[in-house]
C-alpha cells in the first residue's frame, strides 16, 4: 500500500475530501461501528508547539477509535531540548506509533518527517505555512451547517496576512464551484501575494474591504480570526483599526438569518460573549467536528475505512 | 582581449554579462585541475554584452545551474578542436542543492542534514519555490 501523508490540503482531491466528509458523518451518525476499529494501533502526537484542540482532537479522536496515544505536548518535553533534529525524533518514533500527528514552529517540518518514515505523517500546523486538519474541520462543518460547499459568499475577517487557516480555507474552497470571497482586513493585513494570485487565476469573484458593516448583509458565512497587536507596525494603527474586527450583536444585525459564523479558535476578544448565544454562532459545533474529521482521516491514512473480514 | 582557443572542453557561452562567477561558484569550478578562463563583458550580437566560461577539459556540468541561471546558455563541446555538441538548456523542473531557502522559518535553516530544494512554480517569470515552506526563491 501508497504510504498517504497529509501535509497541504491540496494532497487530497475533492473526491478524496468528500469521502471523508461522507465518513466523518457516518462515524457522528454511528459511532458504535468505529469504536473499535483501530484497537491495537498506536497514534503518536508529537507536538513542538502548544495546542489545545488539535492535539486534544487528535488524541481523542483515536481514542474513540479504540487505538492508544502516545507523545509530547511540548518540545520542552522531548529530546528536541536536548537538540535533536526533526528526522531523528521522526525515525525513532516511526519504530513506536502506527501513525503520526506532529505540530512544528519551522515551516516544513512535516514534509521532512514524512521523507524520513514509513508510517502515515498528519501536520497539524507547521509556522505560518499549512494548517490542513482545520481546513477539514472547516469544511465539515459548512458541510453540515449549510448542506453545501459552493455557491457560498464567504467572507473572512481579521489577520489575512498571517492566518494560515484562512490561506488554507481558501485554497479548498476555491476548489468548488461559484464561491465568492470577500476578504476583510485592514491594509497592513491582507493576504498575501501568492493568493491573490490564486483567486485571480481561478477566475472567481473576490474583493478587498476594510469594514465587516460594509457587507455583512452579503455574507454566507463569517470567518473570524485575531487581529494581533504584534502584527502592527505602530500602536496607532492597532488602536485605530482592531474594534473594527470585533464581532457584536450590533455588527450582525444586517446578517442573513442562516449565516454561519466560525472562528479556529482560540478567540481572545475578537467575537463578543454575546454572540455565543446565537444560534448562527458555530464555532464551538466547528471544535467537535474537528474531531470527527480527524476520526475520519486517521481511518483514510491507515486504510481502515472499511470493516476488516 | 585574446584568451586561446580551447581544443578539448567545454566553452558555456551566452551567459548574461556579470552573472560567470555565479555560475563558477555554483559549478564548484575552482575544484578543477585544468585550466579555466572567464571572460566578462565580451561583445555579443544578441545582447550586447556576455559571459563566456572556458574548461579545458571535458567534464561533467551540472545543467540545471546552468538552465536555472538563464536557459538561454549554450554549452558547446570540444574534441580536438572541433564542436562535437551544442547543448541548448530549458528551466529546470527542480532544483536541489543548488541555492538555499532564506526564509527564516523554514525548517532547512535548523535541520543540518537538509538538501535545499525548490520546484519551479512560475515558468514565466522563472519563480522557484522552496519545496519545505513555498516560500519563493530571491536573490
Amino acid at each position: 500500500m501508497e504510504i498517504r501523508n497529509l501535509i497541504s490540503i491540496t494532497d487530497f482531491s475533492i473526491e478524496e475530501i468528500d469521502r471523508m466528509m461522507d465518513l466523518a458523518e457516518d462515524i457522528i451518525q454511528n459511532p458504535e461501528t468505529y469504536q473499535h476499529r483501530c484497537a491495537g494501533k498506536k497514534l503518536a502526537t508529537l507536538f513542538f508547539e502548544p495546542s489545545t484542540r488539535t492535539r486534544l482532537s487528535f488524541e481523542a479522536a483515536m481514542m474513540e477509535l479504540g487505538g492508544n496515544v502516545l507523545g509530547f505536548s511540548s518540545s520542552d518535553s522531548s529530546s528536541a531540548a536536548k537538540g535533536e533534529s526533526v528526522s531523528d525524533t521522526i525515525r525513532t518514533v516511526g519504530c513506536y506509533a502506527d501513525i503520526i500527528a506532529m505540530r512544528h514552529p519551522k515551516e516544513g517540518a512535516p514534509l521532512i518527517a514524512a521523507q524520513r518514515t514509513t508510517v502515515p505523517i498528519i501536520n497539524g500546523g507547521d509556522g505560518g505555512h499549512h494548517h490542513p486538519t482545520q481546513t477539514l474541520t472547516d469544511l465539515l462543518t459548512i458541510k453540515r451547517e449549510k448542506g453545501r460547499l459552493d455557491h457560498l459568499t464567504v467572507g473572512l475577517c481579521g489577520d489575512l496576512q498571517f492566518g494560515r487557516t484562512v490561506h488554507s480555507l481558501i485554497e479548498a474552497m476555491l476548489r468548488y464551484p461559484e464561491n465568492r470571497f470577500i476578504l476583510i482586513s485592514p491594509e497592513e493585513l491582507r493576504v498575501p501575494a501568492y493568493i491573490r494570485d490564486l483567486l485571480w487565476a481561478a477566475g472567481v469573484e473576490w474583493k478587498q474591504v476594510e469594514h465587516m458593516e460594509q457587507v455583512m448583509d452579503q455574507l454566507d458565512i463569517l470567518y473570524m480570526t485575531r487581529v494581533q497587536r504584534e502584527r502592527f507596525f505602530n500602536e496607532q494603527d492597532y488602536i485605530r483599526l482592531k474594534d473594527s474586527y470585533i464581532l457584536d450583536m450590533n455588527k450582525l444585525k444586517p446578517a442573513k438569518k442562516d449565516l454561519i459564523i466560525l472562528h479556529p479558535l482560540p478567540r481572545v476578544n475578537e467575537i463578543s460573549i454575546e454572540v455565543d448565544d446565537d444560534p448562527r454562532a458555530c464555532y464551538f459545533t466547528q471544535a467537535l467536528c474537528g474531531k470527527y474529521i480527524r476520526m475520519a482521516l486517521i481511518l483514510t491514512l491507515l486504510d481502515m475505512t472499511k470493516e476488516a473480514n | 582581449m585574446n584568451v586561446d582557443g580551447v581544443s578539448t572542453g567545454i566553452v558555456i557561452d551566452h551567459i548574461p554579462a556579470g552573472k560567470s562567477m555565479e555560475i563558477y561558484r555554483l559549478l564548484h569550478l575552482e575544484k578543477l585541475t585544468c585550466s579555466v578562463a572567464i571572460v566578462q563583458n565580451a561583445q555579443s550580437r544578441k545582447r550586447g554584452k556576455k559571459d563566456i566560461i572556458k574548461i579545458d577539459e571535458n567534464i561533467t556540468l551540472n545543467l540545471d545551474v546552468l538552465g536555472f541561471i538563464d536557459p538561454d546558455i549554450t554549452v558547446n563541446m570540444i574534441q580536438d578542436g572541433q564542436l562535437t555538441k551544442k547543448k541548448h538548456l530549458e528551466l529546470p523542473e527542480t532544483l536541489t542543492g543548488v541555492i538555499r531557502c532564506k526564509n527564516p522559518r523554514c525548517i532547512t535553516t535548523v535541520e543540518q542534514e537538509i538538501v535545499h530544494a525548490f520546484k519551479l512554480t512560475d515558468r514565466e517569470k522563472r519563480q522557484y519555490s522552496c519545496i519545505y515552506c513555498d516560500t519563493a526563491y530571491t536573490e
